[in-house]
């Protein structure tokens, strides 16, 4: 059956075909998520390890000197660290552990919602699973075949490691008259048009030329004078400055 | 409406709910100035979805679906009532779920205790046995630690009152790492905790089978019986825990492995929790109780009799009634 343009314009936005995940939320709007790849996820480990070496070489330290209270207090202070450094940090400081800040990655829920004890718990315990039979191999391979990069604790607990998204910066439009488009676009058309003249900043002047040169014939112009007239589009899509 | 008349009239709205949820991340909000939340967070998802829908550019849309992003992690925070809820799992949620789990409670009481008693009863008539499950070291170290002729007894030898806050601390450590990572291990198809807890009751039968037949019974058994209680139920429920994760993902049922694993999951991390509150109580007991050799054995037998059948009675007796409300 043929689609008239009007209920074209309505269709809903193509999914994304990279690693975004998409989360539905009772509002009725689509959320986005980056999950955390293998790599970042592991220098965030590697720094987490690092801080706890330090800590507890520093209160060792000081607890040798106690004595023997200090032995039984280092003996728990050991446990706490090892089983609960990522928990009390995922739960208490947004899903963030220092390595994770650090890094600009996060721990939430499968629905885009913060983790709770149990979750948190759960993925942090099961971290030993994830090491077997050495050097988070379970853990590694569970990762990379998984579509949002999960290890078996985040399977488990149902969690994932996200990226948090730093803040826009407002991109420059250059002044051009502005122009009606030659046909009723559609949404998508529309938002390519408008994400063209958005990043022609970030582009290469041959590149841009490249992908502006392939709107050309539908916008009835020459390549050389495409972008130009897509600018045009874009200042009358977006309205006065 | 133009993109730019859609921003410069909601412009306000979206800088001051930022605002809000700056102070949200930041734990500095105060209640009277988020009463608005929830009502700034609809409307931001309206406009949204506005945007999305009349084709508003990327800029636009990816910034507001930014915020709305971390508008609702804020929203969607986990409630944490702790104190009354720890309370109601500990009187009935935690005897109930066990009890609700039985069956894989039973596999891994069977195989953590029938381990113990047969490996004891073997190396107890076979004394021989011993050095196939254990090196000559560790027998030597067990039997060290049980000496008669100490003051004080188990792991740490001859100590002092301080020593027992040192062991306090060594026994948490320990014995919840080895909870810990029975359960984990069960993720492996519950492969790992079967064997964590075969494991642990073979080397403490053949430990308990040895130390009796060399007739150190006055002074291995008065000390293990009473935090025996608690820490052996302990790991038999840890186990649990980890078969069930297991089983899941052996025969997930009606759902996706994913699914049932999840699920599995949820339930498995309650009982976690119950088995961390009774490793601590053991820990205390053997730390401040067992260790003691100024009371006599008899006393200690009664002592801890009455532990395990305190555990059992809580086990299969306590939550069966509904609390009134």
């Amino acid at each position: 059956m043929p689609q008239t343009s009007a209920t074209r314009r309505n269709a809903v936005l193509v999914p994304p075909v990279d690693t975004r995940y998409q989360i539905e939320t009772p509002e009725g709007i689509d959320l986005n998520l980056r999950p955390a790849g293998l790599v970042v996820r592991s220098l965030a480990f590697a720094i987490d390890l690092g801080l706890r070496g330090l800590l507890l070489g520093g209160l060792f330290m000081l607890l040798v000197w106690l004595g023997r209270l200090g032995m039984g207090l280092a003996a728990i202070l050991l446990f706490l660290v090892n089983w609960w450094y990522m928990v009390l940090f995922e739960v208490l400081n947004q899903g963030r552990s220092p390595g994770k800040q650090a890094m600009g990655l996060r721990v939430v829920a499968d629905d885009g919602t913060p983790v709770g004890w149990s979750s948190s718990l759960l993925r942090n315990l099961l971290r030993f699973a994830d090491m077997l039979p050495f050097g988070y191999c379970l853990g590694a391979i569970s990762c990379l075949q998984h579509p949002a990069f999960k290890r078996l604790g985040d399977l488990a607990a149902g969690t994932l490691v996200v990226y948090r998204d730093l803040p826009h910066q407002r991109p420059r439009l250059p002044a051009a008259e502005p122009i009606d488009p030659p046909f009723a676009l559609t949404l998508v058309e529309q938002r390519a048009l408008l994400s063209l003249a958005e990043r022609q900043d970030e582009l290469s002047a041959e590149r841009l030329a490249e992908l502006a040169g392939i709107a050309a014939p539908a916008l009835g112009v020459t390549r050389g004078m495409a972008m130009a007239r897509i600018n045009g589009i874009a200042r009358g899509l977006l309205g006065p400055a | 409406m133009k993109q730019s008349q859609f921003e410069r009239l909601h412009q306000p709205q979206w800088l001051s709910f930022e605002h809000l949820v700056v102070l949200l991340e930041n734990g500095k909000s105060r209640p009277e100035a988020s009463e608005t939340f929830a009502h700034d967070y609809r409307r931001l998802c309206q406009h949204l979805a506005l945007a999305q829908a009349r084709g508003y550019s990327s800029h636009l849309v990816d910034s507001l679906q930014q915020l709305a992003l971390r508008g609702h992690q804020q929203l969607y925070r986990r409630r944490q009532p702790v104190g009354a809820s720890i309370l109601v799992f500990v009187l009935a949620g935690f005897p109930r779920l066990v009890r609700q789990q039985w069956q894989f409670v039973a596999l891994a009481g069977l195989l953590l205790f029938g381990s113990l008693l047969l490996t004891g009863l073997l190396v107890y008539g076979f004394p021989d046995l011993v050095y196939s499950i254990m090196d000559p070291h560790q027998v030597a170290q067990a039997e060290a630690m049980y000496d008669p002729d100490q003051s004080r007894l188990g792991p740490g030898g001859e100590r002092l009152a301080s020593q027992d806050w040192m062991m306090f601390g060594y026994y948490i450590m320990n014995n919840i790492g080895i909870a810990f990572q029975t359960f984990a291990s069960g993720l492996l198809l519950g492969v790992g905790s079967l064997f964590f807890l075969l494991f642990n009751g073979l080397m403490i039968g053949a430990v308990a089978g040895h130390l009796t037949q060399i007739g150190y019974v006055q002074t291995f058994w008065p000390f293990v019986i009473g935090h025996g209680a608690f820490e052996l139920t302990a790991i038999a429920l840890s186990g649990a825990a980890g078969l069930k994760l297991g089983w899941a993902l052996v025969a997930p049922g009606r759902q996706s492995r994913g699914q049932a694993l999840r699920e599995a999951a949820n339930i498995a991390i309650q009982l976690v929790y119950g088995v961390i509150a009774m490793l601590l109580i053991a820990a205390f007991i053997e730390a401040y109780w067992s260790s003691k050799t100024a009371f006599s054995p008899q006393a200690k037998y009664l002592v801890g009799g009455a532990l395990w059948a305190l555990v059992a009675a809580y086990l299969i007796l306590a939550g069966r009634q509904h609390a009134p409300d």
